[in-house]
């Protein structure tokens, strides 16, 4: 058990912290979060930067105990994350990256890398959320082109986003897992409407997507037809393991804020918001001991990840919000006020039990494929 | 960074998992409830010197004073498998006097020690080591030096002895007050407890934060408690996959299933906690680890004692064991609320 880092990978870190101490002040400034072309273009701006500087493809090349450290270093410096990348960067360039052909490679990946395209994901439908396989948007044959129809919801970047990574039922006869098909589709392609919705915290970070005939040529589909679900778990398996990395590391930061707030306004004297406080941080710092954990894991598997990216996932989320309402208890009243820090993060937080498998569905993954408890209901 | 065990370490893991399968298995646990009588559980001398033997104590001392050389990681690892199988005994009081106290490290003498103004084993150890006394001005010498040993002062075999209650015949009570040992009715039938009056300031509920705790103390007792978490999830799943209920192995309700996937979590969480506190040695690594293993230990007996159900109720299944265990360890290295409060403190420091 070896928690320091080789000469390489602290040479990584010194020479990351040396460019982004350069380049962050070069960042314009952050638009504001209604702008949504402003926010395509600052997160764009921000992956060309990564790309010129040679960081582009930390998220795909680099080892494990490589990202961590560029997450770790990115997120301490206060940069941007993935932003609009995030599609692309974490879940459909990895994808095509694993499935494509060379000519589908050749076509989207360079984009992504080169901060020139936004990827949206279009995989949750308003009767398929939990049970993703249960998915209804149907593509039929129709020459060289499927023809889609249907509606997928929770749709994050859909507004700016020039592609969608699509799942659709291509045989309606088969299994519900084998009947699925990955494509590409062109958000461009008439037939395609865009809906946002507004999230709880009051802001439009997702959408209805409605797709009305769309035509998207078969040569767009990743994988063969009908072996769609096979693909998006790869898709899906991918970025367990530094997942949350800067999350985990700005939960901290914000855990040390918190506990200056506390002082600085009384509440510190307080001894129940003192030992939570120090609950939190044994809380984060077990999870940051975690995430090392799992890299540490997933680099000695060649870097595929192990099984406690849903260990960490169902851990985490729950820590999250802890840390945001504990932070409304230092704030006192002052929680109620929405240009008040971390009460729309407070909000926000309450996504992290649902999004990306509940925790509900996450404890029956744990059940059944670490623990091997029968499947049942 | 390669924060995994090595090779060796998973050697030396499984070593003492085979070790102490073969050598306290369910069968010696339940034997060894059934012997204890009214007055407490019966330590094994003969087991005890074979841990000696087998390096237990003498694991972190450096091979030139006749030690095996290892660090705090393989030592958590150790008593990680000694919380598992629920091994008796006063394990880490002597896992640290080897190399103080004469005769520790092979297992030749059981060394005690108070810790919260209780001793564990205090009948049956051949020397107690002792808290400063809050009032007296004595260094009660929790660390090295405060060693009040009963028995040849010139460095022979310690006198073995035991008798009802009060201090054992030969100690030495300079630092704190033997007349005021008085044995506790143990809420485990494997640890026997005495109060020590006078000896701590620390005893849970005391506004008087007393002495620090020994770090090392507090580290091994979180890797003993992760070992409970671990087994008693394994314990918990075992169960749920074997017991139907309604035509169905109840570990297919999700009730159950979810009750037993948290169980993991908090143990896996808890663990690399455990394990890094082990590698760095930090207070704040270790006041963590300490909160998030007593949290896992805690709470996992208790759902493990859930999915028996009924059957989990009983004197002859085992979950009350590591139920009760894990209370006793909660009680050491003085209260959660000091760790917490450390932890916070660390926050703005």
């Amino acid at each position: 058990m070896d928690l320091t880092y080789t000469p390489e990978e602290e040479e990584f870190r010194a020479r990351l912290r040396q460019w982004l101490g350069k380049a962050l002040p070069t960042l314009p400034a952050k638009p504001s979060p209604d702008d949504w072309p402003g926010r395509r273009a600052y997160d764009l701006g921000w992956q060309r930067m990564l790309d010129d500087a040679g960081y582009a493809g930390v998220h795909w090349d680099a080892s494990p105990t490589t990202r961590l450290i560029f997450l770790e270093e990115t997120e301490r410096a206060g940069a941007p994350y993935v932003g609009a990348n995030f599609v692309g960067l974490l879940h459909a360039g990895p994808t095509i990256a694993a499935e494509g052909t060379a000519e589908q490679r050749a076509r989207w990946l360079p984009p992504i890398l080169r901060g020139e395209e936004v990827w949206c994901q279009g995989f949750s439908e308003p009767d398929a959320g939990s049970d993703l396989a249960a998915l209804r948007t149907r593509a039929c044959r129709d020459g060289d082109d499927y023809v889609v129809s249907g509606s997928k919801i929770w749709t994050s970047h859909a507004e700016v986003a020039d592609w969608c990574e699509l799942l659709v039922r291509t045989d309606p006869s088969a299994p519900k897992h084998r009947g699925i098909t990955w494509l590409a589709m062109p958000m461009d392609a008439p037939g395609v409407t865009v809906r946002p919705l507004r999230t709880l915290a009051g802001s439009a970070e997702f959408a209805e997507v409605f797709l009305d005939e769309v035509r998207v040529p078969v040569a767009n589909r990743v994988g063969e037809e009908n072996d769609g679900w096979r693909v998006t778990m790869v898709t899906l398996s991918f970025e367990r393991g530094t997942a949350f990395v800067g999350e985990v590391v700005a939960c901290r930061r914000v855990l040390g804020e918190l506990a200056r707030t506390a002082r600085e306004n009384g509440r510190w004297d307080d001894p129940v918001v003192r030992r939570r406080l120090g609950r939190l941080n044994a809380e984060f710092r077990a999870l940051w001991r975690l995430t090392q954990w799992n890299v540490s894991e997933a680099e000695a598997n060649r870097g595929v990840p192990g099984v406690g990216g849903s260990v960490f996932k169902l851990r985490y989320s729950h820590a999250r919000q802890e840390l945001y309402d504990t932070a409304a208890g230092v704030l006192g009243p002052d929680c109620l006020d929405l240009d008040r820090p971390w009460t729309l993060d407070r909000l926000s937080s309450l996504s992290y039990t649902i999004a990306a498998g509940t925790s509900q569905i996450q404890r029956t993954i744990v059940a059944e494929r670490i623990l091997g408890l029968p499947k049942g209901r | 960074m390669r924060f995994q065990l090595t090779d060796d370490q998973r050697a030396l893991r499984d070593g003492v998992r085979q070790l102490l399968a073969r050598r306290f298995d369910g069968a010696a646990l339940r034997a060894a409830v059934a012997a204890a009588g009214p007055g407490g559980a019966v330590l094994d001398r003969a087991l005890w010197r074979e841990l000696g033997a087998a390096g237990f104590f003498a694991l972190r001392l450096p091979e030139e004073a006749g030690g095996v050389g290892l660090g705090l990681p393989e030592a958590a690892l150790v008593f990680e498998e000694a919380g598992r199988a629920l091994l008796p005994g006063p394990l880490i009081a002597t896992h640290l006097a080897a190399g103080v106290v004469p005769g520790a490290a092979t297992g030749e003498v059981v060394v005690a020690a108070v810790d919260g103004g209780l001793v564990e084993w205090w009948a049956q150890a051949d020397v107690v080591r002792g808290e400063p006394a809050e009032g007296t001005g004595l260094d009660g010498g929790v660390r090295e030096g405060g060693v009040r040993e009963r028995g040849a002062p010139d460095g022979g075999a310690p006198e073995r002895g035991v008798r009802e209650g009060g201090a054992p015949e030969g100690f030495v009570s300079e630092g704190f007050v033997s007349e005021g040992v008085v044995p506790v009715r143990s809420v485990d039938p494997l640890t026997p407890l005495h109060r020590v009056s006078g000896a701590s300031g620390r005893s849970s509920g005391s506004a008087s934060p007393g002495p620090a705790p020994n770090p090392v103390a507090v580290l091994l007792t979180a890797a003993e408690q992760l070992g409970t978490a671990a087994r008693v999830c394994e314990l918990a799943v075992q169960h749920a996959r074997t017991r139907e209920q309604f035509g169905q192995p109840i570990g297919a309700f999700q009730a159950v299933k979810h009750l037993c996937a948290d169980m993991l979590v908090r143990t896996e969480v808890a663990r690399p906690a455990v394990y890094a506190a082990a590698v760095t040695a930090g207070p704040a690594d270790i006041a963590a680890a300490r909160l998030l293993a007593d949290e896992a230990a805690l709470r996992n007996t208790r759902d493990c004692l859930q999915v028996h159900g009924g059957m989990g109720f009983t004197w002859e299944s085992e979950v009350h064991l590591h139920l009760k265990r894990a209370w006793v360890r909660a009680q050491r290295g003085g209260g959660v609320t000091e760790s917490e409060e450390a932890l916070a403190a660390e926050l703005v420091d």
